[in-house]
């Protein structure tokens, strides 16, 4: 749980005030909430740490590519990608 | 030094284990490792076997599935016995056992309990389920805890009343402070979590520094992030230093995440104390729901048992989870306790130091064992 997870912004969206993004994890494509970064104004092409489907912090592509390196090295990679597959509930019955 | 070939770096890595054994010297350091990610590292990368054996590691209670009591996981799924309810929750708690069995085994009883990746989920499974209650089941430190609070403010203000949330979210700095007060713990400085500070930032770790004069630097989670905090950690004890340092600059902010603290402030208020297992009553520790959220807080729309449950006797989850045993000394270890059937949380998730060193440590002893009959 305490492994965030980068990713890229690919779109921007809007709905009742709320901010998301669709961002692409190693291909992954995925929406996800922006409301805890919403005074960094993110735009497409920043990199991201995912947590809990919410993204933390804005990061560097060097640090986002280094986070995805430590992932695999822990063993932790199809964690992080079944976490992401699952956000919007798309796994849930 | 078993994994030193998958690293990126292994000249750097050689030379920041030669630059940690030659300041150590010959004194033995206990330094606290406090994130459960760390302590996950430390075993996969084999970091045991590159730092000197004078640099000793304690693995902290920086893992939110570990230190939540039995009786919580049982509160928990007592709500989820409530017709029409719904029990949501992370996939980390899902194995976690409670008196009468884990979330998984009641859901093979009949039990509607759904996994969900993050707390939106849940808010919209309350929604595509009018008819139902959603229930989620909240734990997480800092990391996590702002991300309950937005959708608790959305559930809000979207006047969603089939959705409540059972808080067991918990905060890290009273648990370091109950662990310096513990009188069998003796240590010589922490390694402070990365994605945590994040959100709360460097400054809440300062007393710790100042007040208590050991060395805390808050690290990344790569092999070559970890090696370099421990320098940096034995630079200031050499200097007789205590200062707060940011290894992980690159992604911790020194202030932390604004917007997170002020939807956390919005939402939750301290609880007056909150039961960790192995550590006991902490004061200030957990948070709940606020009055202005008492219409979405579990603990209030439902009654619950709030029996508090102890760990099976031979289990020694306190002693593992406050560093004074390592955790192939607890009686259990390996054997009635395993990955496959665990009976301390320790065990369960891959953040916990139990199942972390089974995982790694213990396998790579019986590679050793088995390698030396043939």
């Amino acid at each position: 749980m305490c492994l965030a997870i980068p990713g890229k912004i690919v779109e921007v969206s809007s709905t009742d005030n709320q901010d998301f993004a669709l961002v692409d994890v190693v291909g992954v494509r995925r929406k996800i909430d922006l409301g805890l970064i919403r005074d960094d104004n993110p735009v497409p092409g920043d990199w991201v740490l995912i947590h809990v489907g919410f993204a933390m912090s804005k990061i560097s592509e060097a640090d986002a590519n280094d986070q995805i390196n430590t992932l695999r090295m822990l063993g932790e990679i199809d964690g992080a990608m079944q976490e992401v597959r699952g956000y919007g509930l798309e796994d849930i019955n | 030094m078993r994994y030193v070939d998958e690293f990126r770096q292994p000249e750097l890595i050689s030379r920041a284990a030669d630059e940690i054994r030659r300041l150590a010297g010959g004194r033995h350091y206990r330094m606290m490792e406090v994130c459960g990610g760390h302590t996950h590292a430390i075993y996969r990368f084999g970091l045991k076997d590159i730092l000197p054996e004078n640099i000793e590691l304690i693995h902290g209670p920086g893992c939110p599935v570990c230190v939540l009591p039995m009786g919580r996981i049982d509160d928990g799924l007592s709500i989820a016995q409530y017709p029409n309810v719904i029990f949501a929750a992370f996939g980390d708690m899902m194995r976690v056992p409670g008196t009468q069995g884990s979330p998984l085994e009641h859901k093979a009883r009949g039990m509607d309990v759904r996994i969900v990746y993050s707390p939106s989920d849940a808010l919209k499974l309350a929604r595509t389920n009018p008819d139902k209650h959603v229930m989620f089941f909240a734990i997480g430190f800092e990391t996590t805890a702002p991300s309950t609070a937005l959708v608790l403010m959305r559930a809000k203000a979207e006047g969603i009343r089939n959705f409540s949330v059972f808080c067991n979210h918990v905060t890290i700095i009273p648990a370091i402070r109950a662990i310096l007060d513990s009188p069998d713990m003796r240590l010589d400085a922490f390694i402070g979590p990365g994605h945590v500070s994040t959100v709360i930032g460097c400054r809440p770790y300062e007393w710790i520094a100042h007040n208590e004069r050991k060395p805390i630097v808050v690290s990344g989670f790569e092999p070559l992030d970890m090696l370099q905090s421990i320098i940096m950690l034995l630079h200031q004890l050499k200097a007789g230093e205590s200062k707060v340092e940011n290894q992980y600059k690159r992604v911790v902010p020194w202030e932390g995440n604004r917007a997170a603290l002020k939807a956390m402030a919005e939402v939750f208020e301290l609880r007056p104390y909150f039961e960790w297992r192995g550590l006991g009553f902490i004061s200030q520790s957990a948070l709940r729901l606020n009055e202005r959220y008492a219409q979405w807080d579990a603990e209030r729309q439902f009654e619950i048992p709030g029996i508090r449950v102890t760990d099976p006797k031979a289990a020694q989850c306190g002693e593992v989870l406050k560093g004074v045993l390592k955790p192939h000394q607890c009686k259990l270890f390996g054997r009635e306790c395993t990955p496959e059937h665990p009976i301390g949380a320790l065990m369960v998730s891959s953040e916990g130091s139990c199942a972390a060193y089974h995982n790694y440590e213990h396998r790579k002893a019986a590679m050793v064992s088995l390698s030396s009959i043939a």
